[in-house]
């Protein structure tokens, strides 16, 4: 419209912001009424819990951060976090190092299968994880007898330590999200990898012709989630000390709603890592001041579609605003 | 058949096809290409019948077929929505929620009479359908995201109506659940019913070339003056519609609603469907009679293993082979990369 180049530079910018960081303002803001709301909010008891509990999805939408960057998606990651969780509580039995290579082993194939029909086979990344999501949650069926069994980790097993210790009064999963967020970060800054991935969502085409190794990276994006994933089962299963078969059902989609509530778009080619994280973190909140009003459960999944749908809303007038 | 496609060049017609005018050259017959791609579900399908025919005692009975029919039925009411909907290349991720929500209030309002109950039902099914349409099309969010967000919020609102398993005993819902019209239960009658009118809709009318030429390339369908936003509205319409309609065959069938977990993962099983019918996610070409058999196929199919005495574990192992062999045959071959 009628407006001077130079307001338009600065309302771009501030739409480009809000775009970006609009989950953070949310956060924020959420953040700081429940800490004036609730006393017991903002006590580094309640913290702790929802970094805590917030590790597992925050693991398994790293990975689905990337794969949505090359303007793929995975929903195969709920049932391969469900999968290694298990396989980690099962092997536990034959010593930590069982507990973490059997699950990485397993879920790293899964992804690598998924990746190589996705990036080799062109089939669709939707269809190819649809059918993932089907075949690991059958694979955790027949490991656990259909869903009878839940294996304990042993009482003493080191395997305990991995999601029940603590560093410097930190708690270890958290440690684990700080490390794995803070390399990720680096791979898309760092190395030649994160702009190969966000070039291959940009325009697929054109980074093949500009010699970029496409399918080699978009293969590498799908064992990545799927390690994740498996990761995230790994540290659930010795947070709780079993393998639990009914977990991560629609954690795909949650992993999604973080990543796009993040600012990363669904087309791939843009977006941060750490809007990931924040998505996840905003996610967790509601969760936990739906618990701090004493709620029913199913608000929380209200509270959450309706935050997901305004702030995508929210994106796409922000975006047109930043266009003009 | 009720294949409808825009003519892309790469799908159509390859490089070699000559420019020449007059009489265009008959296309040579490429048996494990073309010809699969179009008929592989259908042969899958006769395949399957032909294996249970000699594996499976009792197949052939009028209460086997029955059952396969009336199971079949509320996914293939919803996978018909799916099919237009991915026909635009959008996708509905929101249908399992909305068959919950929809079947959660007919308890709720039966009060009022069934007829009531079954509007009201209806009613949210349109309205969903409105608001997605509405956010997909007038405000531009993708249709994953927009129709993921209504997923989760949906299933939220169906679980706050309906905090516990309600039984259903109205005559009138027991007897639609039930009842058989010459035979046919009112379920598969529905489920007929709605394929007609799809593929009525799809082939032979105006709404539904406009339909398949916004899936084949928006922009073009904008710039040739079709009313683009009406039309990508109308599909997610049309898609709450029907699974609001499955949603409400599913409760007077099931006589009791369960709204955590009514329709969980019926996204899944309908874009399933569609995609082994046939139609690439993509957009720009449905096939109705594709996504009949694909539904088929997918039922039969778990009816099969697990009539051989299979765990729930190798049924879904083996669905998630044959699902990515199917798209792999139907379209993998396109892009050799």
């Amino acid at each position: 419209m009628a407006v001077t180049p130079r307001r338009v530079g600065t309302a771009a910018r501030a739409a480009r912001l809000a775009q970006r960081q609009g989950a953070l303002v949310v956060l924020v803001v959420l953040c700081l009424v429940a800490a004036g709301a609730f006393d017991t909010f903002a006590t580094s008891g309640n913290l702790t819990n929802i970094a805590v509990q917030a590790s597992f999805l925050a693991v398994i939408a790293l990975g689905m951060t990337f794969v949505i960057f090359t303007g793929g998606i995975d929903l195969s990651v709920g049932s391969v976090f469900a999968l290694g969780g298990v396989l980690a509580a099962y092997a536990s039995q034959y010593g930590t190092l069982a507990a973490l290579a059997l699950p990485l082993a397993v879920c790293g194939a899964i992804g690598l299968v998924q990746g190589l029909i996705i990036a080799r086979g062109g089939l669709e990344p939707f269809i190819v994880t649809l059918a993932g999501l089907l075949f690991a949650r059958g694979l955790l069926l027949l490991v656990t007898d259909s869903g009878r069994n839940t294996y304990d980790v042993p009482v003493g097993s080191a395997f305990r330590e991995i999601a029940q210790g603590s560093i410097l009064g930190v708690r270890h999963p958290i440690w684990i999200v700080v490390v794995l967020y803070a390399v990720g970060t680096l791979v898309l800054h760092r190395t030649s990898y994160g702009p190969t991935v966000l070039a291959i969502g940009g325009q697929r085409d054109a980074a093949e012709l500009m010699g970029l190794p496409v399918a080699r990276a978009r293969v590498l994006t799908y064992v990545a989630s799927a390690l994740l994933a498996g990761s995230a089962g790994v540290m659930i299963a010795s947070y709780t000390s079993s393998g639990v078969p009914i977990i991560g059902i629609g954690t795909e989609l949650q992993a999604i709603a973080a990543v796009v509530l993040g600012g990363t778009l669904l087309t791939g080619g843009a977006g941060t890592v750490l809007g990931t994280l924040v998505g996840v973190l905003l996610l967790q909140v509601i969760a936990n001041v739906i618990n701090q009003l004493s709620l029913a459960q199913a608000w929380q999944a209200v509270v959450q579609g309706t935050i997901l749908l305004g702030v995508v809303v929210a994106q796409r007038y922000l975006a047109r605003a930043e266009r003009r | 058949m009720a294949e409808l496609s825009t003519p892309t060049p790469s799908a159509s017609a390859p490089a070699a096809a000559p420019a020449e005018p007059g009489p265009e050259p008959r296309p040579r017959r490429r048996l494990d290409g073309e010809w699969l791609r179009r008929y592989g579900v259908y042969v899958a399908l006769g395949l399957l019948v032909a294996i249970n025919l000699v594996i499976t005692p009792n197949f052939l009975t009028v209460s086997n077929l029955r059952l396969q029919l009336v199971q079949v039925s509320p996914v293939l009411i919803v996978a018909l929505g799916m099919a237009m909907v991915i026909g635009t290349g959008g996708i509905d991720l929101s249908v399992g929620a909305v068959i919950a929500l929809s079947a959660t209030l007919i308890p709720l309002y039966i009060g009022y009479g069934p007829l009531v109950a079954i509007l009201v039902a209806l009613a949210v099914g349109v309205a969903t359908g409105a608001l997605a349409g509405t956010v997909v099309a007038r405000v531009g969010v993708q249709p994953i995201v927009a129709t993921l967000a209504l997923l989760v919020g949906l299933r939220g609102v169906a679980n706050l109506a309906g905090d516990r398993i309600r039984p259903i005993r109205d005559p009138f819902l027991r007897g639609l659940g039930t009842g058989t019209l010459l035979g046919v239960p009112y379920v598969v009658v529905a489920a007929v019913v709605a394929t007609v009118v799809v593929w009525f809709v799809l082939g032979r009318t105006t709404t539904g070339r406009q339909l398949v030429a916004v899936g084949g390339n928006l922009r073009a369908a904008a710039l040739a003056g079709l009313p683009v936003k009406r039309v990508l509205t109308s599909v997610y319409v049309a898609s709450g519609l029907l699974a609001a309609v499955a949603g409400v065959l599913l409760a007077a069938r099931l006589q009791a609603v369960n709204s955590a977990s009514l329709g969980q993962l019926a996204e899944l099983s309908a874009i399933t469907a569609v995609v082994v019918g046939g139609t690439p996610l993509t957009g720009g070409q449905v096939r109705v009679l594709g996504t009949v058999a694909g539904a088929l196929l997918l039922q039969l199919l778990s009816s099969t293993l697990i009539a051989q005495g299979q765990s729930d574990a190798v049924t879904q192992l083996v669905q998630a082979v044959i699902v990515v062999a199917a798209v792999y045959v139907q379209f993998g071959s396109r892009r050799t990369r």
